[in-house]
């Protein structure tokens, strides 16, 4: 190591997506620290969203630039990176709108649940307005998570945006302890997935005595090293990208963790962390391990079989309207990893159709959810859902839309998805994951049709049950993911020939 | 013709609500017009072309290779002759069948006119792409038509049926999804149905069979055969009589249909091979289907029962492999709508005037309701295939077709008649016959709207008896054109069906 320190160079307008988001961020932490509590909370709301399309335009004036590698070969910039920052960045931009709805959150996060503090808190009607620089500090991360091309930016990114989740998991209004628990349990298994994730780092630094993705993809080309670390490696680095996608056995969070959290913090994390999540797993199984894939293949085949069919099976049993979502993500998320197995230039496109379609109508899903309410918060239990169709047709006739998309019924966008991954998972020659996903996927069109014999085919119960008027923001979330999943359904075209002309790796 | 009875959908979505009547005559009007437009495209089609005719093609999916292609062929056009008639007599017939249901006439009519849309997508769809999403995109219409305004058990029908339906749906994807891949290996990603059928060639004899399996398991479950009929009884008995019609009518020959336009043609090899299976299952079908309508205690579900018996006809038909039987199946098809329709709508006025659908409730309309009762009768008469009335000569081509093929499975199929006339004449006897039973004294007979309805049903029921020629003249060049694409010749060549 010489003596001279170089000062990094940095390409300020490729970065500049990302950048954007966290000096938003910042300038969030600011107002939170300086401005007066009562005009916070809208100008953080005009902060974020200003913050999110300026990046996104920025990400859409570089999107035709070269693939290269920018901030001193620690993160790519290709078309790959593009398309799902800009996923990240429309999901995140639909689901701001449902922070905006205070009543998900406690007034004072800091105040115990059932103390005099809370109580005092909520008759003052604070409002826990660092929801916002949170969101935006996750977004960052996340989109970071997707471009990083060496282990340690790949670690911090995935730090960096799982922090704020874990804490903005706890904050709950209703069920305060509940809330708590998701987000202890949340970021204990959290904590304990990226140690495995980080041991799993150092075996392949052990292994190609590099920490950049082109360092350990020539290891792997060249084969000199000691195969046994790098087995470890991807084990142990697949383990915590598998913990973040919720595959089994690696899902146990992500019930508890979706039925605890604030649904407008289950909606945005239901859907982004996903695309970041699978976007880094297909740029490292894709670009990274793609030609040591006779030893990945098989484990990873497994684990997606296993995953579709419990997501689905347990998802039968719930009775619990966001618990029974998490299952479907689940199962979903076994669907998704068919695209990573599927180790072809059409498994990424579907992939990244599949995160972008699936995270929107996730998205519009949870937004629906947080409609259906009575005196003490939102209603989840299932049982209570019934007759919905009939006090509020509209409300229940959206769900039903989103529930059909999940389904993967046609003229949604769920089912060109689906279409999609699984021609080119058989494409790629898994014939089992083609079978079992077709299968699982008729198990799940069972409970999905449930909720919607409850919603509709049910009297419903008088116990005061009911569907708020959504506020314009809500109603904004919820209109825009209907239309987005219903237009995405029957005329893909578009954004299947943008993603297949776009979407390339590099390393 | 496609886009008509959506705009009427839209007509009646934006149509004040409180108006049914409004409701009610934009429904018919739509209907009505839809009709005259498919015998307007019948008298333009080309009789002697056995090419699609009147083909549309645009790109949808270009990345996929999906078009949005359609086109008609014999089997095709008749088809969709069937289910652009039923619609307006559905809505005529059933002008208030929309009351008791769960949400009010507007919605019943929006999903009709829908679903018409769609039944009209299916049969015209030359991309299998475009067929498989409107085979799946029918079965929400249909849900909600079982589920919201039947009677009984209606929500458990409608999602049985709704669940083997999609069961269906999801193998044959899996199986379109081989077809895609395998398209692409050898040449480019296409559905083009033409395109598809000489692909044939490069797959293994495995495979062949494992794609047809994904296709057939999704129509026998659709037409339905023997063993996957279960959810059949179930939503004809829950479904209004209206619905009924157009799910064992029209819906239920996208099965059938499916079997000729993608089991036949796509897989000839593996059709060879599955023959014998599914020639004795849909005998199996015809007898087990007689046997259940026996013993049928609800008139709707003796319909559904006799249904089942005669789509084993339909399906045997099909797969005898000779021009004859495959006329008679498809003449079969356009038949069985008409005379299950007649009896549906017949037993519907019967059922919501006696407020019972029990058989053993009913008893000497005869001298009550003539008007009604010769309808049954006529309808019945049909679906036993009496000889003068249309579903006899399908029923005689399907079997004289399958002799000359497999002489023990039509031996044993004409049993299925016997019990026919069994089926049929006993609740006939019950219902019309005889003394007059309390509580069926006061039965009014068919109104204005009834006759008007029922009327067209029985016209064609007779004529086609008498005269069938001009349906098989369309139906033969596109049946026998199946055929010759099998690699089949009839056994004997001196057969040649209608004459």
């Amino acid at each position: 190591m010489g003596g001279n320190f170089l000062a990094p160079t940095l390409e300020y307008s490729l970065l500049s997506p990302v950048l954007i988001v966290l000096g938003g961020a910042i300038l969030g932490v600011l107002i939170e620290a300086f401005a007066p509590r009562a005009s916070r909370s809208s100008s953080q709301l005009f902060i974020t969203l200003t913050t999110l399309a300026t990046a996104l335009t920025a990400l859409i004036r570089n999107r035709n630039g070269e693939s290269v590698t920018v901030a001193m070969n620690s993160m790519v910039f290709d078309g790959a990176g593009v398309l799902l920052q800009g996923s990240i960045l429309v999901i995140a931009i639909i689901s701001v709108f449902l922070l905006a709805d205070q009543d998900n959150f406690t007034a004072l996060a800091a105040a115990l649940p059932g103390s005099n503090e809370e109580r005092i808190s909520v008759q003052q009607q604070l409002k826990v307005t660092e929801v916002y620089p949170l969101v935006l500090f996750a977004v960052a991360g996340m989109m970071i998570f997707t471009v990083a091309s060496d282990l340690i930016t790949l670690f911090v990114a995935l730090e960096m945006f799982s922090l704020p989740l874990y804490l903005l998991a706890g904050l709950s209004r209703h069920r305060r302890l509940m809330s708590q628990e998701a987000a202890l349990k949340y970021f204990l298994l959290g904590a304990f997935s990226s140690a495995f994730f980080l041991f799993g780092v150092s075996f392949l630094y052990g292994y190609s005595a590099s920490i950049t993705f082109s360092g350990i993809h020539d290891a792997v080309i060249g084969g000199s090293g000691n195969d046994v670390f790098l087995l470890l490696g991807i084990a142990f680095l697949s383990v915590g990208l598998l913990f973040k996608v919720g595959a089994v056995p690696f899902h146990t969070w992500s019930p508890d963790v979706y039925q605890g959290a604030p649904t407008p913090i289950t909606a945005f994390m239901a859907a982004a962390t996903k695309v970041a999540a699978f976007g880094a797993m297909l740029r490292i199984f894709y670009s990274v391990l793609a030609e040591d894939y006779l030893q990945w293949r098989p484990v990873l085949t497994l684990v997606a079989l296993v995953t579709m069919v419990f997501g689905s099976l347990v998802a039968i049993a719930q009775r619990d309207v966001k618990r029974m979502l998490a299952y479907s993500s689940i199962a979903h998320a076994g669907f998704l990893l068919s695209g990573v197995i599927a180790l072809n230039k059409s498994g990424l496109d579907a992939s990244i159709f599949y995160l972008f379609a699936y995270g929107v109508a996730t998205v519009g899903a949870f937004a629906v959810v947080t409609l259906v309410r009575d005196s003490s918060g939102e209603v989840t239990d299932l049982n209570r859902w019934s007759g919905l169709g009939k006090r509020s047709p509209l409300v229940a006739t959206v769900f039903a839309g989103f529930l059909l998309a999940f389904a993967g019924i046609p003229l949604t966008s769920g089912f060109i998805g689906k279409f999609s991954i699984f021609s080119a998972a058989y494409e790629s020659g898994a014939t089992s994951l083609l079978i079992t996903g077709v299968l699982s996927s008729a198990i799940a069109a069972f409970f999905y049709i449930r909720v919607i014999v409850l919603m509709f085919f049910k009297d419903s119960v008088e116990d005061g049950t009911s569907v708020v008027i959504p506020s314009i923001y809500t109603q904004f979330t919820i209109a825009l993911s209907f239309i987005v999943t219903f237009a995405l359904g029957v005329f893909p075209a578009p954004l299947l020939e943008f993603i297949s002309s776009t979407a390339t790796f590099i390393r | 013709m496609m886009l008509l009875p959506l705009l009427g959908a839209l007509a009646i979505a934006i149509a004040p609500s409180t108006n049914e009547l409004l409701t009610k005559q934009i429904a018919l009007a739509t209907t009505l017009v839809v009709a005259v437009a498919g015998i307007l495209t019948t008298i333009s089609f080309d009789f002697d072309n056995t090419a699609l005719q009147f083909v549309e093609s645009y790109e949808w999916i270009p990345s996929f290779g999906i078009k949005y292609a359609v086109g008609l062929d014999g089997i095709a056009l008749i088809l969709i002759l069937l289910s652009v008639l039923l619609a307006p007599i559905v809505v005529l017939a059933g002008w208030n069948e929309s009351e008791g249901g769960r949400w009010g006439a507007k919605t019943f009519y929006v999903l009709l006119l829908v679903l018409e849309t769609l039944m009209i997508g299916v049969f015209a769809s030359t991309d299998v792409f475009l067929f498989y999403v409107f085979f799946e995109a029918m079965l929400i219409p249909v849900y909600f038509l079982i589920g919201g305004y039947g009677s009984g058990e209606r929500a458990a029908a409608a999602v049985k049926f709704l669940l083997y339906s999609l069961f269906g749906g999801l193998l044959m994807l899996a199986s379109i999804i081989g077809l895609y891949v395998i398209s692409g290996n050898n040449g480019s990603h296409t559905f083009d149905i033409n395109e598809l059928a000489g692909l044939s060639q490069y797959m293994s004899p495995m495979t062949q069979n494992l794609l047809f399996l994904g296709f057939f398991i999704a129509f026998a479950i659709k037409a339905p055969v023997w063993p996957l009929h279960t959810w059949l009884p179930d939503a004809a008995a829950s479904a209004t009589p209206g619905t009924s019609v157009l799910l064992l009518g029209v819906l239920d020959k996208v099965g059938t249909f499916g079997m000729i336009r993608y089991c036949l043609t796509l897989f000839p090899d593996a059709s060879k091979t599955f023959t014998p299976v599914i020639i004795t299952f849909a005998v199996i079908s015809i007898l087990y289907g007689a046997f259940l309508a026996i013993g049928a205690k609800d008139i709707k579900r003796l319909i559904a029962y006799t249904s089942i018996s005669h789509f084993g006809f339909i399906t045997m038909g099909i797969f005898a492999m000779t021009t004859q039987a495959q006329s008679g199946a498809v003449l079969y098809m356009f038949n069985h709508g008409f005379s299950t329709a007649a009896l549906f709508l017949v037993a519907g006025w019967m059922i919501a005037r006696r407020k019972s659908s029990t058989i053993s409730d009913f008893g000497g309309l005869q001298r009550v309701t003539p008007v009604m009762a010769w309808s049954f009768f006529i309808a019945g008469m049909s679906s036993l295939a009496l000889p003068g009335l249309s579903s006899f000569v399908s029923e005689f081509l399907v079997l004289v077709g399958t002799f000359t093929r497999y002489p023990v499975a039509a031996v044993i199929a004409t049993f299925g008649i016997v019990l026919a006339a069994l089926y049929i004449l006993l609740p006939v006897q019950k219902a019309l016959h005889g003394p007059t039973t309390p509580g069926n004294e006061a039965i009014k007979d068919l109104n204005l709207r009834e006759k008007i309805a029922i009327a067209p049903v029985m016209a064609v029921i007779v004529v086609l008896g008498f005269y069938p020629s001009p349906l098989l003249n369309i139906i033969n060049p596109a049946a026998a054109q199946v055929i010759t694409s099998q690699g089949f010749s009839d056994p004997l060549p001196t057969s040649n069906g209608d004459k």
